[in-house]
């Protein structure tokens, strides 16, 4: 049985007009129009394009809520089984448009959603993880290879067929992890590489490195004597007791922890949960690890104006980067609200 | 662990006594010890203080 498909486009490829038509609001058209033509032809007989739903660019982009609020009935009253958005190559408004349309009919309606963009389309991190974006050009010159790539992703989504990896269906990662069974074992494929790699063959890594973005270092405005220093550390000083309960790894959480009036610390009142190395030697003196003791010495000195009154630890092992994110963001933002100038972050 | 630092992109980077007692060590006399704990802090100001326009390892002059 054919099936029923609606298809999602903006202004320029719905054939309305180019930007003096961006603000135009959301309508629908029978059958396939502009760039849906395209997806028709994709399907051949395996489906038909039953209505295309087109909105402004910038009535998506300046009002998205609104937008999408409207659009997702248009979408259900075409009884769709399946809904291709775009693609939107590296057009920003539209990529957004189209990972929020899709997001909210795979959502609302439950019907199988896919999408297509440019890896740098602001969209594919706003969407990728919710929904498949397929990775298309940036320019709509080979609009009907994207959009065949689109089609066979979304036929496949549509009849509840088992989805590959994102290399091999050529969508971005979705951020899943799933077991597969390997062909040999992990140490002859680590050779296998290993010998590409000496013989200079093309060969892919199976963990791909995370990417860390850069980050500008900011510059100390005031002079040392006159700033307020703070004493952070991902090697897990707690409390006695751990009162709260950071986890001895992969943490989710941190502390904060008064020093005021302490010259030291002392080590009968502390403890350390860290599971990532013997924590023998900083239990035995915290200071190895946090140094309020110097610290205090160089605040009473002048070197330093002030030493913050508040020290953040977590347990920095097996930390997933979401948790370590905004654990950072989480304790950068409360630094700068109580006016530290600067951090030292201790790491085991 | 600074190549570590630096792959994840942290701007200033001081290299400490070791991992098992970053500011510290068992091996040295509680003064030295603690004179150790002192140059590695006072390295860290004057990290702190220095201009710097990608990950750095500030290494012991």
């Amino acid at each position: 049985m054919a099936l029923r498909v609606v298809c999602y486009l903006n202004q320029f490829f719905g054939q309305l007009g180019g930007e003096e038509k961006a603000g135009v609001g959301p309508q629908v058209v029978d059958g396939a129009v502009g760039a849906a033509r395209a997806v028709q032809q994709a399907l051949g007989d395996a489906g038909t394009v039953v209505a295309t739903v087109i909105c402004g660019d910038n009535y998506a982009a300046e009002q998205a809520e609104r937008a999408v609020a409207e659009m997702v009935p248009l979408v259900a009253a075409a009884r769709p089984d399946l809904v291709v958005a775009g693609p939107a190559f590296l057009a920003g408004r539209y990529g957004v448009a189209c990972g929020a349309l899709c997001a909210a009919v795979q959502a609302q309606l439950e019907v199988p959603v896919v999408t297509g963009m440019h890896a740098e389309n602001p969209g594919v991190e706003l969407y990728r993880r919710q929904v498949h974006v397929v990775q298309t050009g940036a320019e709509a010159t080979r609009m009907l290879d994207d959009v065949k790539r689109l089609v066979a992703l979304g036929l496949k989504l549509a009849r509840r067929e088992a989805i590959g990896a994102p290399v091999a269906e050529g969508y971005f990662a979705r951020g899943l992890t799933r077991n597969v069974v390997a062909g040999a074992v992990a140490a002859d494929r680590a050779v296998a590489m290993l010998l590409d790699k000496l013989a200079a063959r093309p060969f892919a890594s199976e963990v791909p490195r995370p990417a860390f973005p850069h980050v500008p270092a900011p510059r100390l405005i005031k002079t040392l004597e006159g700033a307020t220093i703070a004493l952070v550390t991902d090697g897990g000083l707690v409390p006695r007791g751990n009162p709260d309960g950071i986890e001895a790894l992969n943490a989710t959480r941190y502390g904060a922890y008064s020093i005021e009036g302490k010259t030291g610390l002392d080590a009968a009142q502390y403890d350390n949960p860290h599971r990532g190395y013997d924590t023998t030697w900083v239990k035995q003196d915290p200071h190895r690890l946090v140094p309020v003791d110097v610290a205090r010495e160089l605040e009473r000195s002048g070197a330093i104006g002030k030493l913050h009154e508040t020290v953040y630890s977590t347990v920095g092992v097996a930390t997933t980067l979401a948790h370590s994110a905004r654990m950072g963001a989480e304790i950068a933002e409360k630094l700068r609200a109580a006016g530290v100038d600067a951090v030292i972050l201790t790491s085991t | 662990m600074t190549p570590v630092a630096v792959m994840v992109g942290a701007n200033r980077i001081v290299p400490a006594a070791g991992i098992i007692h970053p500011l510290g060590s068992a091996d040295l006399s509680p003064d030295d010890e603690k004179a150790l704990r002192r140059r590695i802090v006072e390295q860290a100001l004057q990290a702190l203080r220095t201009e710097v326009a990608r990950p750095t390892v500030f290494t012991r002059e």
